[in-house]
């Protein structure tokens, strides 16, 4: 599906090559600090204005709430289930417009899902597969923030194990909150061999700017999974948003990579990972595993599974320990 | 030129959105619409129509697409039955809302369970209060003329809201008719390109469109708008419909009447098995009595106006519901009954269950009807609804029933 519509973009080294123009703009109704929300801020920074942003139910949702929009480009509300079919049916009208005349080249625009992890990972996920599937050129950005969020901290199939939410709580028969992994969406999608996969977080701009520069330049599906530290559901203070989202990253526990067409690359691998307990101490959701006694066998648990996927992530690439 | 050509209502279907130059077709198959996209599918292969054609991966998808392409300005034609309209059902009111036009074809089949394929209007009807008009066909012709009706309907910048149009399963979707196919040309000036003035998304104009409401009066405004919208329908429909009668010769209103003028008795009655109402009328005039039968077409905006006019004064009306809400009877039964309840002539009314599942009705049910139709007239009081079932179908599912060990129940 890959054929390259424009030269590579150049790809950058510093922070101050990051445009300054800002496409959404602040005074919105989301949360302060949310991670999702700094990491769609810098995407947008690559997009550019000519965008339509088509939206699943989801926190950001209420980023256009009637008369306002954040945005500078256009935007379009659809159902928790179907944003990538409603970026389908816009991408595939402005084709159709444009190849009988009926819409000038120039005010063509990118299609951009956004959607939350509830619906990226559960209830949306058919609707994707179908739109990768089809080789729709569109671009998907998840917020990833493991978890029902708007509607409270809810499980969704993107909570990871040992975390606590409204409807995994911490009890006699299940002292790790949530007993079941999260579910691997970069493999699930990787699967279905689109153009470009990465993760991106909003703590590594410049990765993050790099991805989207390099998506630019790739027909076809351009899927973005961004980690989004979120104080309200995953009780901590605001300000330690990028705490939290740098420490994701430095323990391993969120892998910054790529694929393109469906060739894996890690962009970033820390000499050393740190201990997972600096990022799980001090989110509310994680207390229950530290108070008020330790619960060593979740620990170790989480730990273990950071290190079995970062050894087969060595064997693989031959990088030494 | 005109041609005239045999064709099943799935193919005049089709030839609706040929006619009316769609330029977005995304599809999902269902039976007994399938045929519908399978032809769109093989002009769009071959050139013979410009229209994208897309395969969906659901029809909650494929709805989410169709209005998805409307909202960016593109006339949409799509079209699915039963179970996927009920699958999309949520997207039918999201896109409703976001008042882009569209015309999408239902081809009627009951719903399940249990499972079946023949029609009654059960899934049509379960998108009454969606906010899409609603036109019901007769026969073939009438589908493509409502398709083409619909768009210029849907577009009107006093409306703005996606169409409905019905045709029955099997007794429609697969019934050749002779239909008379307009000139590429004369649709053309009848209904003239899409462009989009309210509706659109382009990088020169951006534009939130179905944005987040905070709140009850924002809400009701919009909501109150679709109502609106649909009064609006009422008198454009009429509009459109005098341009269409001279354009082509074929007059559609907002319900047909027929052999009404002098009849004491009417049959309610819309879709394909109004054809088998209006044999029986035919019949009983030749017997002198004087039935005619009221034909319901546009169901969304619902004429009570017009139904009311047709219905004052006749001794009895049987209304036919091709459908039933369990617990309640028929659903356009009570619609009829408030359409005529200020009415000082109002007529007795009978409320008639039959048809469903693609379940005949007979000539012996038509006339059981017309019996307690004038037990009502003099003075009876007859409690529907009206359940029809023949001795022989009774006959028929006790032999099923004993099949699986099981019997007749009461």
């Amino acid at each position: 599906m890959t054929s390259p519509t424009s030269p590579e973009l150049e790809s950058i080294q510093t922070l101050k090559q990051i445009a300054r123009e800002e496409f959404i703009l602040p005074g919105t109704s989301i949360c302060g600090g949310c991670g999702g929300l700094e990491a769609l801020r810098l995407a947008a920074k690559v997009l550019g204005p000519q965008t339509v942003f088509v939206n699943a139910a989801g926190c950001f949702t209420l980023l256009a709430t009637f008369p306002y929009t954040p945005f500078k480009g256009s935007w379009l509300y659809t159902t928790m289930a179907s944003a990538a079919a409603g970026a389908q049916g816009v991408r595939d009208a402005l084709d159709v417009l444009m190849a009988r005349g009926k819409l000038p080249a120039k005010d063509d625009v990118e299609v951009v899902v956004v959607a939350g992890d509830g619906s990226t990972y559960d209830i949306g996920l058919s609707a994707t597969s179908g739109a990768i599937f089809r080789g729709l050129n569109f671009w998907y950005f998840c917020y990833d923030n493991e978890s029902y969020g708007n509607t409270g901290m809810q499980m969704s199939s993107s909570t990871p194990y040992g975390a606590r939410t409204a409807t995994t709580p911490v009890g006699i028969h299940s002292q790790a909150g949530t007993e079941h992994g999260k579910k691997d969406m970069f493999e699930i999608w990787r699967a279905h061999r689109p153009a470009y996969v990465a993760t991106v977080s909003p703590r590594f701009p410049i990765d993050l700017t790099n991805k989207f520069l390099k998506a630019k330049t790739l027909r076809g599906a351009k899927l973005f999974l961004a980690h989004a530290p979120c104080p309200t559901g995953w009780l901590y203070d605001p300000e330690r948003t990028a705490d939290y989202a740098r420490l994701a990253v430095e323990t391993g526990m969120f892998a910054l990579k790529e694929a393109v067409d469906g060739v894996v690359t890690h962009t970033y691998v820390p000499r050393r990972h740190r201990p997972v307990e600096e990022y799980l101490q001090g989110q509310g959701r994680y207390r229950h595993l530290f108070e008020p006694t330790r619960n060593d066998a979740a620990l170790r648990q989480i730990q273990d599974q950071v290190d079995r996927y970062w050894a087969g992530v060595h064997e693989t690439t031959g990088a030494a320990r | 030129m005109t041609a005239q050509q045999l064709l099943t209502g799935n193919a005049a279907a089709a030839w609706g959105a040929r006619l009316a130059d769609a330029d977005y077709i995304p599809a999902f198959p269902i039976t007994p619409q399938t045929e519908i996209i399978e032809l769109l599918a093989q002009w769009s292969a071959h050139g013979e129509v410009p229209a994208r054609f897309v395969t969906l991966d659901s029809e909650h998808s494929m709805l989410t697409a169709a209005g998805a392409a409307a909202a960016a300005g593109a006339r949409v034609f799509t079209a699915t039955s039963s179970q996927g309209l009920l699958y999309g059902c949520e997207v039918l009111y999201t896109i409703a809302g976001w008042r882009v036009p569209l015309v999408l074809v239902n081809v009627s089949r009951a719903l399940a369970s249990p499972i079946t394929l023949e029609a009654d209007h059960n899934d049509i009807l379960a998108a009454r209060d969606t906010g899409f008009l609603q036109i019901h066909a007769e026969t073939c012709q009438e589908i493509v003329d409502s398709i083409l009706m619909g768009y210029r309907l849907a577009e009107d910048e006093q409306v703005m809201v996606p169409v409905l149009v019905n045709l029955d399963g099997f007794t429609l979707s697969f019934t050749r008719e002779p239909v008379t196919l307009p000139s590429p040309a004369a649709v053309a000036e009848f209904l003239p390109a899409y462009h989009p003035r309210h509706a659109y998304i382009r990088g020169d104009k951006p534009m939130a469109q179905g944005t987040a409401v905070l709140g009850g009066a924002p809400y009701s405004y919009f909501r109150y708008q679709q109502q609106r919208a649909q009064d609006n329908a009422l008198t454009i429909h009429q509009t459109i419909a005098e341009e269409f009668a001279l354009r082509f010769g074929r007059r559609y209103d907002l319900v047909e009447s027929f052999q009404l003028d002098d009849a004491d008795y009417v049959l309610v009655m819309s879709n394909a098995f109004a054809s088998k109402g209006k044999a029986m009328v035919q019949w009983w005039r030749t017997q002198g009595r004087k039935v005619g039968l009221l034909r319901l077409r546009v169901v969304r905006p619902f004429p009570g106006a017009a139904i009311a006019a047709a219905l004052v004064g006749r001794k009895a009306v049987a209304v036919f519901d091709q459908n039933i809400a369990p617990g309640s009877g028929g659903i356009l039964y009570p619609e009829i009954a408030a359409a005529l309840y200020h009415e000082p002539r109002r007529p007795p009314l009978l409320s008639v269950i039959g048809g469903l599942g693609g379940k005949d009705i007979s000539a012996g049910e038509f006339e059981a009807v017309f019996q307690h139709l004038e037990r009502i007239a003099s003075g009876t009081t007859v409690i529907g609804p009206l359940l029809l079932y023949t001795q022989q179908e009774r006959d028929r599912v006790r032999t099923l029933l004993q099949i699986a060990g099981k019997e007749l129940s009461a």
